[in-house]
């Protein structure tokens, strides 16, 4: 196997009103596998896929929402939220789900995933990734 | 180089699977090598043989066929999306209990993982959609 490489997965929609969301959720988890060093952003429409509460009964739509919480299982452990994006929509962090990890090397410490960052450092983080999925 | 290339929307809907065949086959006669081509979301009914377009326009999924022979190329499609939109080889026809197959020549459906694995083994993975 060739070195590991910097994974990003990009998500820019809402959950629901497409599949894009859903479907990108199902490619990390299944990326989790390779073992490759894996980041997520939620950019745009995309932070309303981690708002808490949903309620999907009306929708007739599998509410997959709770899946996010298993991601720190999946040693997936850097999830990036866009400041502006939350700001822009009325959200803060108190509306989305608090997304955690244990750290093996910190006596299984349970550690926050969720940075929130500006756009700028945003454009940081995307200079550094070395493969982008992009949803 | 080496190209891993994702089709993330439909044939006709939307111009990304005409980019992706476009760009595929640029990049093929420029000698670059393509490892994998992995349709997923509705990029899945790329590989129906059963589209029927107008005579005067161009055929999507046998031109994925034709260059796909022509190259040897790897088109897969995802199995979970093609669960869903009803994309059936003899495999899945046989695990589902389905009546029928649709898979169109030189496609293949198989994981996620395939798209996974692309874009570890080539230099870029470039993605069409919106």
């Amino acid at each position: 196997m060739s070195k590991v490489k910097k994974f990003m997965y990009v998500n820019r929609r809402a959950p629901y009103g497409t599949i894009y969301a859903w479907e990108s959720l199902e490619v990390v988890l299944i990326g989790a596998a390779f073992e490759q060093d894996v980041s997520m952003a939620f950019i745009g429409d995309g932070v309303y896929q981690l708002t808490k509460g949903q309620d999907t009964t009306g929708l007739e739509m599998k509410n997959f929402s709770p899946t996010y919480s298993a991601l720190g299982d999946y040693e997936v452990t850097k999830i990036y939220i866009e400041k502006e994006s939350l700001e822009e929509r009325g959200l803060t962090l108190e509306d989305l789900q608090h997304l955690t990890w244990e750290d093996e090397d910190d006596d299984w410490a349970e550690k926050d995933s969720i940075q929130l960052v500006s756009r700028a450092e945003m454009v940081k983080v995307f200079a550094d990734q070395d493969v982008f999925f992009n949803f | 180089m080496k190209f891993t290339i994702q089709v993330n929307e439909g044939p006709y809907q939307h111009q990304a699977t005409d980019s992706a065949y476009l760009f595929t086959k640029a990049a093929l006669e420029k000698g670059h090598e393509i490892f994998r081509v992995f349709f997923y979301h509705d990029g899945v009914n790329n590989g129906t043989r059963l589209t029927t377009p107008p005579q005067d326009d161009r055929n999507i999924v046998k031109r994925w066929s034709e260059l796909g022979a022509e190259h040897d190329l790897d088109l897969v499609i995802c199995v979970a999306a093609a669960q869903r939109r009803g994309i059936v080889d003899d495999g899945e026809a046989e695990r589902n209990g389905k009546d029928a197959t649709n898979i169109a020549e030189g496609f293949r459906i198989s994981g996620l993982g395939q798209l996974v694995e692309g874009a570890i083994q080539s230099d870029r993975l470039v993605v069409f959609g919106d």
